[in-house]
């Protein structure tokens, strides 16, 4: 190239000219950094932690935002943590879990610009909390009358529930679905079990395989477990014994193929979608649109992610189980779901 | 000639041993450091951001020290048990009973001033610890039932007990969650009363215009722990019971034969450990959170253990242990933030491993050649 004065009044011109663009580009990508923290249990527990890991990372995926997750050790570690994200400058800080409530409270009136969002705890009255709460007891509704349903069909008598910790939070599971059983099959037999009154019943697969098995002899057809990592003892009894394991938070349907015999024991899930309540609140945030307060999550929220379309909480369907729920089954809990919507049916949420 | 070499070997093995814990602590951050080299991370950065973060401010030290009082507490309930011979781990159950004691207290009785509310709470803490530990220590008295079989045992107890308890003592819902239609879902008492709260240390600093966070949650519990160890420290080697119970510990028989009671001594051993262990409510519930939730205490009472170890069952010792295990605690939570979070936490739990194993492995060593030089 020549430097005379057209060439370099021509380079000017498409400077000047991709400028805009350039700046406009700088302003945007200004990439908001997002704080998840989790909830004891940590990441890989392959149901409540790691859904909300999963809308980090499509929110991560879509709008390229900075993030970090953090797992706290000492009950002190998770307002060290909120606050010290928060210090440091961090958009949005996101506690999963009811137990930071006190640590999400106090923080957030001593850092106004930042926001913060909760999951399954409730912090209200603060302009920069946004807490997300779900109606289990409606999702666990569906997969209760997908349990009936299915023992109905087989002409058994007894399905099964496994607990994790035995606090309100996870009775509302059961209530949930002792209704939807009720509802479907109303001679049905139904069992329940509680891991444990420590977080650590979460956690311990072989105390879930323990419940799940002696379920499962005294005549258990189905069992739906609320336990977090406990349930993957469930599913191991499920496989043995030949019997049907339904999961919970995130689709766990894959967790009851046996590989070598090809069979299906996972009947279906019941969906939390944290993840869709994390990626909702990052995106709000990106449009400026963040909403303090309570934000429900339930059969009648439909989002649409990618070209998914998800409720706030639900059943699972897919390759693992579409032989296992027949259509059927499947037209009837659909039946039941528009019911609930619309208030003709009230599902309980305590026991 | 050789009397005098014999003494000048043994003062060389009892200064050895009592500085096996700072060669624990060394080694245990070397093999840290080449855990993280692994990690491919550069260690002396991340242990100058670890114990900058950590003891390099203000806040820093405060949280440091609030970490480690309920570890000085845990590792003395430890230490005082095994000064008498018995090996207490049931300091988790312990500290469960007596923190629950200490909040029933505090959220029953809310209409006493805080002159009586202040020591009610702090004696029922200890009452609770010390009523936990009694039985245990009754049967070993008594019956010669091995004290680490049934304190196992009343630990799951008590977990199940104080959380049924929690559960039937429940927070009501918050006037927001009322008016939002929810009920509570969190298994938390009540808040205990305003006269049964210890000062954060921050508000007493801003009183003579000491800057310090105030959301920092180092309380005058602390003071509290500094009290017991020196306490623990008079029990034991300035009154006759302290010497009574040292003596059961070193030869039980020679005890007896000396005429101190075996039973009364081990029993009264095993309920100062407790209210040691259950003091911890005065941090946690009188000082933090002001209401009893159970995952605030787990791992304490097996921290204890290792605190008690590494402080080689001196009070002083297990201050200076329990400040420790505080920093690493509290700067490995930092660094995990800081160096968004390529350096896991349980960093940490390595480097608190690996102390407790150095220090096990070094007095191991340190008395075999102890041994092998009598013998020769």
């Amino acid at each position: 190239m020549k430097f005379n004065l057209k060439n370099i009044f021509l380079l000017l011109l498409i400077t000047v000219m991709l400028f805009p663009l350039v700046a406009i580009n700088v302003f945007a990508q200004k990439d908001i950094t997002v704080g998840l923290v989790f909830d004891i249990g940590g990441k890989g527990d392959k149901s409540f932690n790691d859904s909300a890991s999963r809308g980090l990372g499509w929110a991560a995926q879509d709008f390229g935002i900075k993030r970090i997750e953090l797992e706290p050790g000492a009950d002190a570690d998770r307002e060290v943590n909120v606050r010290n994200l928060a210090s440091i400058g961090y958009d949005l800080i996101i506690g999963v879990g009811f137990l930071f409530e006190d640590s999400i409270g106090p923080a957030s009136d001593d850092f106004p610009n930042t926001k913060f969002a909760i999951v399954d705890g409730l912090v209200l009255g603060k302009p920069n909390v946004s807490s997300l709460s779900f109606a289990e007891h409606e999702g666990s509704f569906l997969v209760g009358m997908i349990a009936g349903l299915k023992a109905l069909q087989d002409g058994k008598d007894t399905v099964g529930y496994v607990g994790g910790m035995n606090v309100p939070l996870i009775q509302k599971f059961e209530a949930g679905y002792k209704a939807g059983v009720k509802y479907a099959y109303p001679d049905c037999k139904i069992l329940s079990a509680y891991a444990g009154d420590t977080p650590t019943a979460f956690a311990d697969p072989v105390k879930g395989k323990e419940l799940a098995l002696s379920q499962y002899d005294n005549g258990a057809y189905v069992i739906y477990h609320a336990s977090g990592l406990t349930g993957a003892g469930v599913y191991e009894a499920g496989k043995e014994r030949k019997r049907y394991v339904i999961g919970v938070d995130s689709n766990q349907n894959y967790l009851g193929h046996i590989e070598e015999t090809g069979e299906n024991f996972g009947l279906t899930s019941m969906l939390k979608q944290v993840d869709v309540s994390v990626y909702l609140t990052i995106k709000s945030i990106l449009e400026g649109a963040f909403e303090p307060g309570i934000r429900l999550f339930n059969l009648a929220t439909t989002v649409t992610i990618n070209d998914v379309e998800y409720n706030g909480v639900g059943y699972a369907m897919d390759k693992y189980n579409k032989d296992l729920v027949t259509e059927e089954m499947i037209q009837k809990v659909e039946e039941a779901k528009a019911k609930i919507i619309n208030g003709e049916i009230i599902v309980p949420h305590e026991i | 000639m050789d009397k005098e070499k014999l003494q000048k070997e043994n003062l060389f093995f009892s200064i050895i041993e009592k500085i096996t814990p700072i060669i624990a602590i060394i080694g245990a951050l070397f093999i840290g450091s080449i855990v993280i080299l692994l990690m491919g991370e550069d260690p002396i950065q991340v242990y100058k951001m670890m114990f900058g973060l950590a003891i390099g401010n203000r806040d820093g030290w405060g949280n440091v020290l609030f970490r480690a009082t309920p570890l000085i507490f845990t590792g003395l309930a430890v230490a005082f048990a095994f000064r008498c011979g018995l090996f207490n781990i049931g300091g988790e159950g312990q500290v469960y009973v007596g923190t629950f004691l200490a909040a029933f207290v505090g959220f029953t009785f809310t209409n006493l001033p805080a002159i009586l509310m202040i020591p009610l709470t702090i004696a029922a803490s200890a009452l609770g610890g010390a009523l936990w530990a009694a039985l245990p220590g009754f049967l070993k008295a008594k019956k010669g039932i091995h004290e680490v079989i049934i304190t196992i045992m009343m630990n799951w107890i008590a977990t199940s007990l104080t959380f049924y308890l929690a559960l039937l003592y429940k927070a009501p819902p918050t006037e927001e969650m009322r008016l939002a239609g929810l009920p509570q879902m969190i298994p938390h008492t009540s808040e205990i009363a305003e006269t049964a709260r210890l000062p954060r240390i921050a508000s007493l600093l801003s009183k003579i215009n000491i800057s310090f966070p105030s959301h920092n949650p180092l309380n005058v519990s602390f003071f509290i722990a500094v009290i017991a160890a020196i306490l623990v420290y008079y029990i034991l080697w300035k009154t006759s019971l302290g010497y009574e119970i040292r003596a059961v510990g070193y030869n039980s028989a020679a005890a007896e034969y000396a005429g101190i009671s075996i039973p009364k001594n081990i029993l009264l051993a095993m309920m100062i450990s407790g209210a040691l262990a259950g003091l911890v409510g005065t941090n946690e519930i009188m000082g933090y959170k002001f209401r009893w939730r159970q995952e605030l205490f787990l791992g304490l009472g097996f921290n204890g253990i290792a605190v008690a170890l590494l402080g080689k069952n001196h009070p002083l010792g297990v201050v200076l242990a329990a400040i420790l295990f505080g920093t690493l605690s509290y700067g490995g939570a930092l660094v995990n933030i800081f160096t968004a979070g390529k350096i896991p936490r349980e960093l940490i739990m390595v480097i608190q491993a690996v102390i407790v194993i150095l220090v096990v492995i070094s007095d191991e060593i340190i008395k075999r050649l102890i041994l092998r030089r009598k013998t020769e």
